[in-house]
């Protein structure tokens, strides 16, 4: 499609469009949520069948499984204390979620859900709830002194104050922000290769020598992509972390 | 001939990059004026879009729900499992240790012990026989002692009965002589001069 207009369209991919025909259509269900679906199913497959054996000495899916039992389990524990293992679901959940999305949304055809600031600003802002509320419940009123560290001059408050609850709300637009830039730049920078392959191979003789550059590229991008789809996720999971340690201590 | 294909080979990569940077420049040109149009991502108009945020909220919660209730506590009781069981392990070779540390102190103990047994039971040996010998030797050195001084005695009666036939041996050939040569008998006087010689030579 690009390639036959002659014009790099990098941007269409993010378009929504249904999914599942007109049953899908009826529900306004877009491919971007079915995505969502697989990579849910493709999680809880994982994890389920990985964990199935309950073996002591675990196999390779179950050592894979565990792997990401274990690695979010010290995440959160190491971040909120041990404590922090209530929110743990939530966090194992909200990493999964997004590293799957990001690595399902590299395969050819796909679609990535993290490239969409709605989705990313809903989970951030899913993170933002839930760790206002986790602070709320656990504090009450106490949770507003978090605005005004203790020990500071009282005549700083107009200055702290203000600046502690900008920082506080513009958590969930940098947390969201992030990922979407992230996810979009890769994902356009792979189109914007992928097309100059198309646009070079038709170009008589010389092309398709001259072609291999950007494949090449896009090779290495694809790698690249790989770790900023694993690292985002981490980056995700682990500000979530810090989030909800500042909502169990305080500071 | 050489440089000619060269020079075209040169000409035809020239003109076929020019080309390349031309139709690249011509979709940046097109891609600019359809970014006007903007993103999909920034286009919250579209219905889709709060529907995709609806189904995520679906599909995240159930998600969370499946792992937190059902996937997640299986790892929980998995793990613990194993902790158990590895420290389980742990202790009891920590026990078998002891135990054999144990047993290996009782061996040296015992070990010391039938040394130190032995040890003694050789000093008390040795010191009765040589008891036994001195006992033994004292008995033969009083029988020895004995048997001298028996010999010494009878030795002293030998010489005392041999001494006492010297002076008779002595006071007759004396008598003789002196008859001899004098034709006188005078015992008492012979007697006597016998008897100041013995004294003399200590042999009285």
């Amino acid at each position: 499609m690009a390639a036959e207009g002659k014009t790099i369209d990098a941007l269409s991919q993010f378009e929504l469009t249904h999914a599942f025909g007109p049953v899908g259509a009826a529900v306004n269900f877009t491919q971007s949520n079915a995505h969502m679906l697989a990579a849910a199913v493709v999680i809880v497959a994982v994890m389920a069948m990985g964990i199935a054996p309950r073996a002591v000495v675990p196999g390779r899916l179950q050592a894979m499984s565990e792997m990401f039992y274990e690695f979010l389990e010290n995440l959160v524990t190491g971040q909120v204390g041990h404590e922090g293992k209530r929110y743990f679901p939530f966090v194992f959940t909200l990493f999964m979620f997004v590293l799957f999305g990001n690595v399902i949304g590299l395969l050819p055809y796909a679609f990535t859900y993290t490239s969409h600031i709605a989705v990313t600003f809903a989970l951030a802002a899913l993170v933002f709830i839930v760790t206002t509320g986790v602070a709320l419940a656990l504090h009450g009123r106490k949770f507003f002194g978090y605005f005004f560290p203790e020990g500071a001059p009282l005549w700083l408050a107009p200055i702290i104050v203000p600046v502690e609850v900008v920082s506080y709300l513009s958590r969930p637009i940098s947390l969201s922000v992030r990922l979407f830039a992230n996810m979009v730049a890769g994902h356009v920078l792979l189109k914007v290769f992928a097309t100059f392959v198309v646009l070079l191979g038709g170009l008589g003789v010389v092309g398709p020598v001259m072609a291999v550059l950007p494949l090449s590229v896009n090779v290495l991008l694809i790698g690249f992509e790989l770790l900023v789809a694993f690292l985002q996720a981490y980056v995700f999971a682990i500000l979530t972390s810090i989030y909800l340690h500042d909502a169990v201590h305080l500071h | 001939m050489k440089p000619v294909t060269l020079a075209g080979l040169m000409a035809l990569l020239a003109t076929s990059a020019a080309r390349a940077v031309e139709t690249v420049e011509n979709s940046l040109e097109a891609q600019s004026t359809e970014a006007s149009g903007g993103m999909p991502q920034l286009d919250f108009g579209n219905p889709l879009m709060l529907a995709q945020v609806i189904w995520l909220l679906i599909i995240f919660g159930v998600l969370y729900y499946v792992l937190a209730h059902v996937v997640l506590p299986r790892f929980d009781s998995v793990l613990e499992n194993r902790r158990n069981r590895i420290q389980g392990d742990l202790e009891a070779a920590r026990s078998a240790k002891a135990e054999a540390d144990n047993a290996l102190d009782a061996h040296r103990r015992a070990t010391a012990r039938s040394r130190a047994d032995a040890q003694a039971a050789i000093t008390e040996a040795l010191a009765t026989a040589q008891a036994d010998a001195t006992a033994q030797a004292a008995v033969l050195n009083a029988k020895l002692n004995d048997q001298i001084a028996a010999a010494e005695a009878r030795i002293a009666t030998a010489r005392d009965t041999a001494m006492g036939a010297l002076r008779e041996v002595a006071t007759d050939t004396a008598a003789a002589l002196v008859q001899r040569l004098t034709g006188l008998n005078e015992p008492a006087a012979i007697d006597a001069a016998v008897q100041r010689e013995l004294t003399a030579q200590g042999r009285a």
